[in-house]
């Protein structure tokens, strides 16, 4: 079959997704003396990591030396309602600042203490200052770190490729990948002993999010494709501070940082509504009048943190309840001042990409005035079950790490703690594929004839005799997403949800695209719809089953967080062509990690 | 809600031309929304490159009526009603399709680079760095490589002199790692011969499209040419032996 022609690349690792976890996983890997490949379907250091601003936590104790790994852990973990990976979270904890020094060695300048080390900043959930950051484009930095250090590691990149399927061998391992170049459309595969997720996120399947159009859950699907098993799905986070107007730029991020620097939500009436909204379960740990608030950021041994920077699912559904009440801003957001808080020359030295990004986009000085903000979907805590050590998926030869992998956040994923799991996890996935691949037995097999039923799909939407526009279904999808499966839900909404899915299902099967195989970005949202139908759906199947309000998941008709379902992790996988849920236990921390939760220190 | 008349370059290595689409504006748009929705409505398949939409990835750089810009940071009420608004793909580098060319050159002389080699740790394992000392080298580390500077450079654009020229965002990536605190690596070598900044004549015009405001020439450029020139005086020569401020040789 002439047209389904394919070139042949071999590694002994194969990291799909170049963001700060694919990279880190490369370099891991080729340091263990495999040969690795690296793709990405964008360019290099474009990868979405470039856009996280505020920091990377980790317990490095430089500005507050109360803190350790210990309270990282115990603040993870109920930032997550507690339905984090215990052994995943402690790991992260622990293993977070040796990661961040290790960035310095490769040449990330982090902005500096006053002797010299590196500074860390408030974020919402973290009890001591403890991002590690430069300015507000933290995420730039370390991009450009781990890329600049990974081309000198002999690693092949293969930029603007993607992956379509995983390929399995008669002894059901992962041996390959299948997939396409973007700038000519010609297939390629991949024979790898052992294959890296870290492809980020779904949130193209939102109307108005903060992630890039790669965002289309392939990993996720790829994986569930493959037999693996998804966990936590219904968990998305909705991130509080996002641009609201002009309209263009609606889910434009606006760093946490600005209300770790000083700044504060206001409603309409200039009140600072977030002390009206403090659950039961931080009341202990958070300042219930403004000067104490105030006070805290000088001095957070003798008061409590601010509303203000209480975990995203929090400030996300406070900010929900202001708008709906009709105490919102006139573009349907809220005030976010730090203008009146913090003297103008800190504010442009501290954010400047938010000074840059405001001034720019939306005519408006935040030096001077208040942002305008509301919450955007962000991240899904929801991914592949990974075993907490080695990273590997239920499918064997398969490993992920970074927002394709679930688990580490729990039902909420605390400010800060992305950038360190890419690069704790990113590591270990990198370790633990390598060693895999060196044990790896037997011949690398893949069946050809699997290929070709591949490649024939593949081009459906450029030969098909079908009508519907890829766009098209796209925006529906997002608008659907966004309606009923957003930061509130409902049963009747959430099947509704799930019967339109269905419906889009079908009609992607009936898309058709003009032009040809060469950087075709029509063909490119056609076949990335099928992973993104997929995780849309397995995100409402999850979010449809769980009927309680935890983290990222909130049910109108079940407001409570039940001590049942805090035990319980739903795991979708794919069996006979349709996806399944089942509830299956949470793994339980042993006793020593469980006292320090009790501690309030 | 005005509309605007776009003229977009269609085409491929064997050929291509201006298309005319009729796009309504809603508030605040930039260029690549309306991009975004000839995508969506009119062109399927009209190739462009995109990921962040706020200016922090440099990956949808063209030439907005002639003039090379980041797609995402360009408002459309910048540009007078009823005049046709033409976008093009940045012309230095090879066409692949439509808006889309080949940048590889960018990431073959990347890793041309000698890379950093930095000082032994303190005792405690880490390093110490001052502020003031990594102030002046923060403002390279703000490139996003959107290569605009690249693009508009004209050893590379007129003279199309890429094996002997690594460019402007290379010369930027060179001082960032020189200006290291603990960097240990001489690149002088490589400055001179290999990435070739005797081309490099100061027209600035790198500077003056680069969407970070970074000062290419001044802060970055011509401080090399001047150390490449210090290099050779044999009394600088020897007073940085002196002071003990011997580099190793990438």
């Amino acid at each position: 079959m002439a047209k389904n022609e394919y070139e042949t690349h071999e590694h002994d690792v194969l990291v799909i997704g170049a963001g700060g976890a694919g990279l880190r996983a490369a370099i891991e890997a080729a340091a263990q003396g495999v040969s690795v490949g690296l793709v990405c379907k964008s360019l290099l250091g474009k990868a979405h990591t470039v856009m996280a601003e505020g920091g990377i936590a980790a317990a490095l104790g430089n500005v507050w030396p109360e803190d350790n790994w210990q309270v990282h852990f115990r603040d993870t973990m109920r930032g997550g309602k507690m339905l984090n990976n215990w052994r995943m979270a402690q790991l992260h904890a622990q293993e977070a600042p040796e990661r961040v020094l290790e960035l310095e060695r490769w040449g990330a300048l982090f902005d500096r203490t006053k002797d010299g080390r590196i500074l860390q900043r408030d974020f919402g959930g973290h009890r001591y200052a403890r991002l590690a950051h430069v300015g507000d484009r933290t995420g730039l930095e370390m991009i450009r770190t781990l890329q600049y250090h990974a081309i000198h590691q002999g690693i092949d990149v293969y930029m603007e490729c993607k992956v379509e399927r995983l390929l399995k061998d008669d002894q059901g391992r992962v041996v390959g990948a299948f997939g396409y170049w973007r700038n000519t459309g010609k297939f390629v595969l991949f024979k790898a002993k052992a294959i890296v997720l870290a492809t980020g996120g779904i949130g193209k399947a939102w109307k108005i999010t903060s992630n890039s159009w790669e965002y289309t859950g392939d990993g996720h699907s790829l994986a569930l494709w493959a037999g693996a098993d998804l966990i936590d799905m219904e968990f998305v986070q909705f991130h509080p501070t996002h641009m609201v107007w002009p309209p263009s730029v609606a889910g434009l991020l606006v760093t946490e940082g600005v209300r770790g620097d000083g700044g504060t939500l206001k409603n309409k009436d200039g009140v600072r509504f977030m002390f009206n909204y403090i659950p039961e379960f931080f009341k202990g740990e958070t300042a219930d009048n403004e000067a104490e608030a105030d006070r805290w950021y000088t001095d957070k041994k003798n008061n409590r943190r601010t509303p203000d920077l209480l975990p995203r699912d929090e400030v996300a559904r406070a900010i929900n309840a202001e708008v709906k009440a009709g105490r919102g801003s006139p573009h349907g957001g809220v005030f976010l001042d730090i203008a009146t808080r913090r003297p103008a020359d800190y504010i442009r030295r501290r954010l400047p990409s938010m000074y840059h990004q405001f001034k720019e986009l939306a005519d408006v000085d935040i030096t001077k005035e208040a942002m305008e903000v509301g919450p955007a979907q962000h991240y899904v805590m929801g991914g592949v079950r990974v075993d907490a050590d080695s990273t590997a998926a239920t499918v064997q030869g398969l490993f992920a790490a970074g927002e394709v992998a679930g688990g580490m956040h729990g039902s909420n994923r605390l400010g800060g703690n992305s950038l360190s799991d890419l690069v704790v996890f990113g590591r270990r996935a990198g370790l633990y594929a390598a060693l895999y691949a060196k044990d790896f037995g037997g011949p690398l097999a893949v069946n050809g004839a699997q290929l070709d039923a591949i490649g024939q799909e593949s081009l459906e939407p450029l030969t098909g005799s079908g009508n519907e526009n890829p766009y098209a279904i796209q925006a529906e999808l997002q608008e659907t997403m966004h309606k009923l499966v957003g930061i509130i839900r409902r049963e009747s909404e959430l099947k509704e949800a799930l019967k339109k899915i269905a419906t889009l299902k079908e009609r992607v099967k009936k898309v058709r695209v003009e032009g040809g195989r060469t950087y075709n970005p029509g063909w490119h949202t056609a076949l990335d719809l099928r992973s993104l139908l997929t995780v849309a759906e397995c995100s409402a199947m999850a979010a449809l089953e769980r009927k309680e309000s935890r983290g990222g998941h909130t049910r109108d008709d079940h407001p409570y967080a039940d001590d049942t379902w805090g035990k319980i992790n739903n795991v979708l996988r794919l069996r006979d062509g349709a996806i399944t849920l089942t509830r299956e236990p949470l793994p339980q921390m042993p006793d020593e990690l469980r006292a320090l939760l009790q501690e309030r220190k | 809600m005005p509309t605007f008349t776009m003229r977009v370059f269609r085409g491929d290595p064997r050929g291509g031309d201006f298309k005319e689409y009729h796009v309504d504006s809603d508030e605040g748009m930039v260029v690549l929304d309306v991009i975004h929705k000839i995508q969506a409505t009119q062109a399927n398949d009209l190739a462009c490159r995109w990921n962040c939409k706020a200016g922090k990835c440099g990956s949808c750089s063209a030439e907005i009526n002639g003039k090379p810009r980041l797609m995402c940071m360009t408002r459309m009420n910048t540009f007078p009603e009823g005049e046709p608004i033409s976008v093009a793909p940045i012309r230095t580098f090879p066409l692949i399709r439509d808006l889309v060319t080949d940048v590889s050159y960018n990431y073959e002389k990347a890793r041309q680079v000698p890379p950093l080699r930095l000082k032994p740790p303190e005792a405690d394992g880490t390093y110490r760095m001052m502020q003031e000392d990594i102030d002046r080298i923060q403002e390279f580390h703000k490139c996003i490589e959107c290569f605009l500077c690249q693009d508009v450079c004209h050893v590379i654009r007129d003279h199309d002199l890429k094996k002997s020229f690594a460019g402007p965002r290379f010369f930027i990536k060179i001082a960032e790692l020189d200006m290291h605190p603990l960097d240990t690596v001489d690149r002088t070598e490589f400055v001179g011969k290999q990435a070739g900044i005797g081309l490099c004549n100061i027209t600035k015009c790198c500077s003056e499209v680069c969407p970070e405001h970074i000062h290419i020439t001044d802060n970055g450029i011509i401080p090399m040419k001047e150390r490449m020139a210090d290099n050779f005086d044999p009394i600088v020569w020897l007073l940085r032996k002196f002071r003990g401020q011997r580099k190793s040789p990438a």
